[in-house]
This record gives C-alpha cells, structure tokens and sequence, in this order.
C-alpha cells in the first residue's frame, strides 16, 4: 500500500468507467468466443478457463481494463469482483497501459551478482525512460525490474513482450533497443 | 550436460543427453532418439507395474521436496470413483533454478512421454502442464510437440491405441512464484488467486476441481520414461553416496562461476568437483565465497562447507542445508552478503501470497531492516530482531515461503555476521 | 459412545467426534483459543495464524482452527512456544495497524485489542518506519472500508462468497499490498452485507449508521427478536441513554445462525421515536384530555358496558403474542373477532443457509395474531367495522382507512396517535417491542421471547398489560396479567 491513493470519488471512476466501456472491442466473440469454448472444454468448471481467458484480452488489447474485466466475469458466469481479485494477484497481467515495448530485467540474486542491475539501468539510459514503471516520454518503452525470470545460467536474462532474451549484457543493450525501433 | 556448453566427461547425461539438438524436438526426431519405447512398454503393463517400477528406482521429487514419486503416486485411490488428474509443475521460479526450462525447450517429448506414463499409472485422463507466464519459448515448444503428439496418436482418446484416454492441456501462469507451491497451483488451475491451501485435505484426496490430483515436477516426470525403459533397478543403482538419494540430477549453476549452465550428474557427487572441475571454477582472480546449493530457499554454505557437500538429499541435510532444486547460486568474493540477502528477502516480499500473517508481514519487515543497515541506520539490536523475526516465520505458516525468506537471513547472519556488523559501524552505503 | 475422539487440552480431557477441530474441542472445556479468521459460520482457512497452539510429539505449532483432533492428543495453548508464536503473530499485525483506537469504532469490542492486551508485547519493536496511509472506502451504502486497519483475515470476503453467493469482496494485489476490494461500480449492496462489519474482528469494516455514534462499552444489551419480518432472526439491542442505538444479530443454530439481514439491522429508528402517546386519553366534550390509567379503564369499562352490536378488532401482527391473545379474548367475549393486514416487500434469502430470508411479509407475529384468532381479511373486517357497536384497535396506524371506522365507539391501544384516531372514545398509550417483554412466533411456529431493552414513555404500558386491565375491568377476570 506504501502511501498510493486509490479510487477516486464515485462520480469520478464512473465517469470513465462509462466512457471506457463505449470504446471497448470485446473479445469474445466470433473467433475470440470459438477460442474460448475450446478452452473450456479443457476444464471441467468454467473457472479453470480464467487465466487463459485473460491472456485472451491482454493479447488483443494489450492491458486488461475494468471493462474487459467486466467481460470475462460475464462470459464465465463470475463476478467481477472475482476477476479483478484474480488480474491483481498476477503481476503478469498489465492494469493499465503500457508503452509498446514492455521490458521485463531480471534483477534478482543470481543475476544480481552478474550485474543485472546494471543491465536495467543502460536499458532506462537507451530509452529515455525516468525510472523502472514509467513509460519513456515517446511512449514506446515501459521497462521494469522483475524477479527471477528462471534463466539464471543465462545472466541477464530479459523479456521484450513476450520474447525472450538470454546473456543480455549493459553493452548489448543499444543495439539490442536500436534493433526494436 | 552443462548445456550450453559441451557434455563434460565426469556428467552422467541421461535428461540431458539431447539438449542443443534442434531435432530432437520433433517427434520424428525424439522417437529416432528411443523416444515413446517406454510409453509403449508401460501401457502394456498394469498401473501397479508401473507405479511399483518408479517405487524400486528411489525416483524423488525433484522440485524441491524430494518425496518419492512412486509412493505420491500410490496414495491416489485405487478405486476412481471421481476423474484423476495429474499436474506438471512447470512453474520454475525458484531462483538459481533453470533446468525445467531446459528440458521443456530441448525434449518437449521427454516431458510428454513422462506425463502419459505417470497419467496412466494413476488413472488419470486428463494431465495439466502449469507453466510460468514467462516461458514464452518453451510453451512454443511444448504447444507445437503436443500438437505433433496428439497428431500421431500418442495422445488423445485413443493412446497410441492402447484403449486409454491422456490429455494434456497446456496452462499458462501469470507471475506469481508461489503458483509453484503444489495447492497453490492447484488453485491457481481452478481460475483462483494462487493461494496455498491448509492439509489435510491432501491433493491425492481432494486436489484440483475437488478430484484426487498428483502434481510432480517436470524433471521428475522426464526421469520416468528412463526408469520404465532401463528398470528401476538401473534407476537405483545410480548412486554415489546414500541409497537413499538415487539417479541423476540436473544442477543449475549460476552466479559468480565460469561456466553457468544445467550439468548432470548422479546423486552423491561432490560439489567440490562439479564446481570447480565440471562447471569450469570461479571467474579469473575469485575465490569462492559461499554456495545456496537448492535456490535461495536453502540455507547458505560458507566455501568451506560447499567444499565438503556431497550432493544428495542426505548430503546437503548433513552439511545442513538441503538440495531442494538444485538451483545452484555461486557467490564469490566480490558478493556483498548483506545485499543480496535483502535482494533475496525483497523477492520473497514480492511474492508472498498475503494469506499468513507472519509471511505477509514479516517478508516486508525483513527488507526494510535490511534496507536501513544498507543506508547506515541499523541498530545493534537489529541482528537479534532479524533472527527473532526469521525464528517466527519458520514452521508457523500454511506453505513454506515464510521460512524460505527465514532461510537466507539466518544462515547468512550466523555464517557472515562480521559483514552485518559492518555495516552497523560504518555509514550509508547502498539500498 | 466408542467412536468419540478423547484428547486432553491444557490439562483437561474432552471428547469430541471425529473432525472436531482442535479450537472448537477446546470451547468444550472453556479453553478459549484467540483466533481470527476462522469462524464457525465459514469455510476455514487458517491463515491469520492466530490460533497457533503445540501438539506433543508434534515438532511445530499448529492452527488450532485447521487440525482435526486425534485420539490421546495432547494439546498445550499456554506452553512458551504457543504463547511466542501468538505473540509474534499480534507483533506483526500491529506493524501496519495503525494505533487507531482512541478514533476507531470497533474500541471495546475489538479482537485485536483483547487478545494485544491479553497476550501481546508490551511494545512493538517496528517502531522506525511511517505506516501505510490509505484512505477510508465507500463499499456499499451501509459498509465502510478502512483499509489501514485490515488484518486481512478475509472474513468479509468467504461471507460473500460463501454465505451470500454473491462474490462482491475480494482480496486485490499480494504481499503486504493486499487490501479488501470491491468492484468500480458494483458496490457492497446485498441485503445481508451488514454480518461483514459483525464479522470484521477489528475496526476495518464499519457501519455508516454506526459510526461514532456511541462507544461500545456505554451499551446495554438486551436479548431480543428481530421485529422486521417473520423470520424471527435472535438479535441484541444495543441501548444508552433509553435509544436503540445498534441492532446485531444474536446466534441461533435453527433460525438464523449467525446473521440478520440489512432491512432488519437499519430499520430500528421507529423504536426511537419521540412523537409517542404518553398518557391514556378520554373524550370529553369532544376533546381528548389526559387522565390516568384508573379512570382510563373506568371509562373503557363504561365503553364496553355501552355499546350495542358487534364488537371487531383491527390488529398490528406486530404486537406480541400475550398482547394478541389478551385482545383476542376480548373480542370472544362479545363473539366478537378481528384482523390484520401485513406490509410486503421482496424476499431476500440469504443464498448459503437453508430458510433463511428477509421475508415477504414484513411483521415479526403474523403466526402470533393467526394463532389468536385473528384472520387476514382486513377488507372484509374494516367493512364490517364500519357497522360494528364497538372497534378495538391495537397499534395499527389505521391508514388509508375510511372514517368513521366505527358506527359506534372507538377504543384505541397504540404507540402514535394517528388522525383517524382522533375519534376514539377512549385511547391507550402502549409501549413498543422494545419497552416491553413478551413473544413472537415466527413463520416455522417458533415462539421466541424478547426482552424489555428500554423504558417506555411517560405513562404508556405493555399492550399484553392493558388489554389484560381490560378484561378485568369488564369483569372478566381469569388469565388477566396483574
């Protein structure tokens, strides 16, 4: 909780509740819904259908808002509530926009001790980005600092959207964001 | 092999005898290779013949646990009065710990061969492979090697046309550590927050969807498909040290060491010589300061008691620490202690689940007093509050997260206490 | 009987079928184990961690809540290591909790104060850091969210999800970020949300209606039954000062377990009202002018001598059975009888206990004036009335009714004095279910016993009393309460 403020007044988070929901494409519907049922007969509750589910909307709109929150909670007969309990606990799951080229650096122990630190930094150096979280001024990177990525042999392992990295060093980093430009 | 470097003389490469070989993912590649022999073999025999086969080799979880599969899976019902599952825990978060990622990007097949084998033996139709949200790459893999699977006639209603249905369903985490808990991922399945559950009631009681589940770990699974094909008894007799500690395993070394990579070698070889010897030593001009020989959940070893480990399960409780993963993290001289036990308590912070009061509380409360000794503001008493705290977070909680974050800060106090106390002496250095 | 478990906790033997858990062994033999998160209404979780309690032969504490007992078990609460494990557990609570008290509701009934107090350190040793500043959060239109007091025992969140079927609560993000949530737009407003701030062991969930009103220690609490519906859910009356300040539920295994609904727990203010009937009134020269209760009764029994042709009864199904059947006899004695009419609303069932619900009819004794003799042909009755020698009316509001009620006298027993009123013979001032003791019998034929929360007003009395001075008055003494 760390001191954030939440919410908003009422009037305030239902104002762009409502504008957000008259923009958004649903998911789940034609071939979005043909994927989901095949996903769901994987499973013999519809629940179990819930993280694949999200993965879905993240795909297509690269964020999960309230509305597609909304979405899959009616789709799988839950509550919304429900969902956004679920979407909050994955650190996966992005809860607002982010730039085009999400970061992910792995800067725990293990590459900690082979210089990941310095890998994010010359990352937030060749994008412009002030700090880990914060979209760089042009708003095509957002790069944060994650916990092990599970490559370890590979220091420094690092995630560009859903591509994978391995061995990334703070001199490969330039040409490695040149080459995403 | 210390993929990706070449196979050292002194490794025993049965799981990773293949890794590198882009052939070897496919199916035509694997069955070239021996591969689906075993599966063939096992469905022609009885569920008990196979449970006993895993039962004799002494196979142990090698998630971390290290409980032995044959007698996990014995505990499922022998009458199904409700649908079985088997669970793959492909979840590998466990820092240090890189080799599942392996197995699944190298041998997609290994993998599935070892999940239908076990599938059948405990009377499960349906297998579920929870994989971490990160492994982009080995979910490809594995998604194109089922489809191949299912295409030729390994998998599906029909297996290999032995008359038994096996699935397998591929389910993507989202990034949470401790989905890799058993329950929790067992929850995490179910569409739920990745809670760890209280037992009883135990998984092979009521598991995922209310069902009697076995969940084992990718490495263990990939292991069976040897044990059904050579024997149990080969299985067993793969042993340097303790009976008790059988067959191979792949350690993950990483770190402060010259040639990081997974290297395989039988149970009870000495972590000296795969240190220095097989994974190439320390980096020019190091000396080797400490090892967290299991990922950072097991306690650390001075250089000195690395030294002396034999590594098996009963090895590394004697040095006591344990083998756990086999995520084998090197540290050497230029390691600041105290950093990297706050960056490993951090990690734990992160990823606590809130459930319990002491890991949810404690975790973040180990951080900042960690932070503020970095930052030159520790106190005297500071020291005793951390092993106070860490004594309270071990063996009071649902899961084990708690005394994994208890772990280091014990062990790194205890072993490297002259360095904590540095830092209560001299002024703010970084946090 | 064999197949009880025997165990033994904290010196004392107790048996228990098998399943048992071990905290609710040890509410057997008066071992009261501080816990939090469990509840016997919910699904257990056994995360707060707080009932930790050593098992010989076990080598940890265990969750009392979560660990069914076993036979020859041998439990120790106040053992060093339990009594250092719970304290530990208080430690890390009051790290982020903020020290509240002096401006929180839940002070004098709050579970983190009593087991602190009982068990705690002296001092926190977190004593460097700022603690977390959230602000406070609207969740429905009675429920408050104070996120910096949560201790995340996620009570609240298994009621919703568990008892109500309605999931609207539930934990957001992880670690020591984690908070209680609801969903933008989809508040906290099921009927039976209010039992998540009953639930809520500390000051995290709070009533609107409650909040600063009263501390908790000022309270007189009176057993009692909820007058809202013909449910008949046990309640407490919490009073100071002679008001019904709160209305909680009170336990009851076969009625409504631990829990009342929100119409039930709001609706109370009625009991409060100040605009009341103080004293017994009489016609005299076409004014109402107060007299006392004997010449009251004089006058009724004149009334009653007096009048000519049938006698009718309108009733409130709200009075209490006692008050019902004095009446009922009354009118018997002149073959005469009445009826009730009962207010509507929509049933609200509470989805994960079997019959329990906000009923459709919106009266606690509908049962107690059926079993009096009383019918449900209001129309019919108050047509009848119109022609009748002599109405008696106890506490109806008489509205929408056409006056005259009566072809002859009026005899009004009530609590507010209503317009069509006015043109009593005779009015009696009662007192409401909260100034009085008496019985109401539910929809399933349970007859529960209320007691007397607070004083009644001025010189108003028990409607069972006045109609019982009534009969006696008239000369029919039997049965007539003194």
């Amino acid at each position: 909780m760390s001191g954030q403020m939440r919410g908003g007044t009422d009037a305030q988070t239902h104002g762009r509740t409502e504008a957000a929901a008259a923009e958004y494409a649903p998911v789940f519907v034609g071939e979005g819904r043909q994927r989901l049922d095949a996903i769901l007969a994987k499973y013999p509750a519809k629940a179990g259908a819930l993280l694949p589910a999200l993965w879905m909307v993240q795909e297509k709109h690269g964020w999960i808002s309230p509305t597609a929150m909304a979405e899959v909670a009616e789709v799988l007969g839950l509550t919304a509530a429900y969902v956004k309990g679920v979407v909050t606990f994955y650190t996966m799951y992005h809860q607002h926009p982010v730039g085009r080229h999400f970061v992910q650096v792995c800067t725990t122990t293990p590459c900690n001790v082979c210089g990941a630190e310095k890998v994010g930094e010359a990352f937030l150096k060749a994008t412009g980005a002030k700090r880990y979280g914060e979209t760089s001024p042009d708003g095509q990177w957002t790069i944060v600092e994650v916990e092990c990525l599970g490559a370890c042999g590979f220091a420094t392992p690092v995630m560009i959207n859903d591509e994978f990295i391995e061995s990334v060093t703070p001199e490969s980093v330039p040409a490695l964001v040149a080459r995403y430009r | 092999m210390g993929f990706p470097h070449p196979i050292h003389p002194k490794e025993t490469p049965v799981l990773s005898r293949h890794f590198g070989e882009a052939e070897a993912r496919s199916y035509d590649g694997w069955v070239k290779r021996g591969g689906y022999r075993a599966l063939e073999k096992a469905l022609g025999q009885t569920r008990d013949q196979v449970i006993e086969e895993v039962k004799a080799s002494g196979l142990r979880g090698r998630g971390g646990a290290g409980f032995p599969a044959g007698v996990k899976w014995s505990f499922m019902p022998k009458q199904k009065t409700k649908a079985h599952y088997l669970c793959c825990n492909a979840d590998e978060s466990e820092p240090g710990t890189f080799k599942d990622r392996e197995i699944m990007r190298w041998t997609p097949h290994a993998l599935i061969e070892g999940c239908a084998i076990a599938a059948y033996a405990i009377q499960a139709e349906q297998v579920y492979i929870y994989v971490r949200g990160e492994f982009t790459e080995p979910i490809g893999v594995m998604q194109a090697a089922l489809a191949e699977a299912y295409a030729r006639g390994v998998l599906g209603a029909n297996a290999m046309g032995k008359g038994v249905r096996i699935d397998i369903t591929i389910h993507r985490g989202a990034g949470a550590y401790i989905c890799g808990e058993e329950t929790a991922l067992m929850n995490s399945i179910e569409g739920k927050r990745g809670n760890p559950r209280i037992r009883p009631p135990f998984p092979a009681a009521v598991g995922v969807f209310g069902c009697p589940t076995t969940i084992n770990n990718v490495e263990t699974l990939s292991s069976v498909p040897h044990i059904i094909e050579k024997g149990g008894a080969w299985y067993k007799g793969l042993s340097l040290s303790n009976p008790k500690s059988t067959g191979t395993k792949l350690f993950s070394i990483c770190g402060a060491i010259a040639r990081p990579g997974n290297y395989e070698v039988t149970m009870g070889f000495p972590l000296k010589e795969l240190l220095y010897d097989v994974a190439g030593g320390m980096r020019p001009g190091r000396k080797l300061k400490a090892v967290i020989p299991g990922g950072s959940s097991v306690p650390i070893l001075t250089a000195g008691e690395a030294e002396q480990t034999l590594l098996d399960y009963e090895g590394c409780v004697a040095q006591g620490t344990m083998l756990g993963s086999g995520g084998m993290i090197v540290l050497d001289d230029t390691t600041d202690m105290v950093y990297q036990v706050m960056r490993l308590a951090r990690f734990y912070a992160h990823e606590s689940c809130a459930q319990c009061t002491q890991c949810r509380e404690g975790t973040a409360w180990t951080v900042k007093i960690l932070q503020r000794l970095l930052n030159g503001q520790g106190r005297k008493e500071d020291l005793d509050l951390l092993l106070d705290l860490a004594e309270q977070m071990t063996g009071r909680t649902i899961c084990v997260l708690s005394d994994s974050c208890a772990a280091p800060v014990v062990s790194a106090i205890k072993k490297f206490r002259p360095e904590f106390e540095a830092y209560l002496t001299r002024p703010a250095a970084r946090a | 009987m064999s197949d009880l478990v025997k165990l033994t906790i904290e010196g004392r033997e107790v048996e228990v079928p098998p399943g048992t858990s071990v905290l609710e062994a040890a509410k057997l033999v008066g071992v009261l184990i501080p816990h939090y998160c469990y509840h016997p209404g919910l699904p257990v979780v056994g995360s707060c961690r707080m009932c930790l309690v050593d098992v010989e032969k076990s080598p940890k504490p265990v969750p009392s809540c979560a660990t069914p007992v076993a036979p020859g078990m041998v439990v120790h609460v106040q053992s060093e290591q339990a009594k250092a494990a719970r304290r530990a557990v208080l430690e890390f609570l009051l790290i982020n909790h903020p020290l509240d008290c002096p401006i929180c509701d839940q002070a004098g009934e709050c579970e983190l104060q009593d087991f602190t107090s009982q068990e705690g350190r002296a001092s926190g040793r977190y004593a460097d850091y700022p603690k977390r500043f959230n602000p406070v959060e609207t969740f429905g239109p009675d429920v408050l969210y104070v996120p910096n007091r949560c201790i995340l025992c996620t009570r609240c969140v298994r009621f919703m999800e568990d008892v109500a079927r309605e999931p609207t609560l539930n934990v957001e993000e992880r670690g020591d970020r984690a908070h209680i949530g609801v969903f933008d737009g989809r508040p906290l407003d099921h009927p039976w949300a209010g039992n998540v701030v009953d639930l809520c062991p500390v000051g995290s969930l709070l009533s609107k209606d409650f909040l600063h009103k009263a501390r908790a220690w000022d309270l007189d609490k009176t057993p009692s039954v909820c007058p809202g519906c013909t449910q008949g859910c046990n309640v407490t009356l919490e009073t100071r000062d002679n008001a019904v300040l709160r209305v909680k539920p009170r336990p009851n295994p076969s009625i409504n377990r631990w829990f009342m609904c929100d119409h039930g727990r709001l609706n109370y203010a009625w009991l409060n009202r100040s605009d009341r009937i103080e004293a017994p009134l009489v016609r005299r020269d076409g004014r109402l002018v107060p007299v006392d209760w004997e010449q009251a009764l004089a006058r009724v029994a004149e009334v009653i001598r007096s009048a000519r042709g049938s006698w009718v009864g309108l009733v409130s199904p709200g009075a209490s059975c006692e008050a019902l059947e004095a009446a009922g006899r009354l009118l018997k004695t002149h073959g005469g009888g009445g009826a009730f009419r009962v207010a509507e609303g929509p049933e609200a069932p509470l989805a994960g206990v079997p019959d329990l619900a906000l009923r459709k009819e919106r009266s606690p004794n509908v049962n107690g004036a059926l079993s009096a003799g009383f019918t449900r042909d209001w129309a019919a009755t108050v047509d009848a009335a119109g022609r009748s020698g002599l109405v008696l009316v106890l506490d109806e509001d008489l509205s929408g009714l056409a006056q005259p009620l009566a072809a002859g006298e009026l005899i009004f027993v009530g609590t507010v004095l209503p317009e069509a009123a006015r043109a009593a013979a005779v009015v009696l001032p009662c007192a409401n279910m909260a100034e009085e003791e008496g019985t109401f019998e539910n929809l399933r034929g349970v007859r529960q016993r209320y007691a007397q929360a607070k004083t009644p007003p001025g010189m108003a009395r028990p409607a069972a009393w006045i109609f019982g001075a009534i009969l006696e008055a008239a000369g029919h003494t039997a049965g007539a309460p003194a």
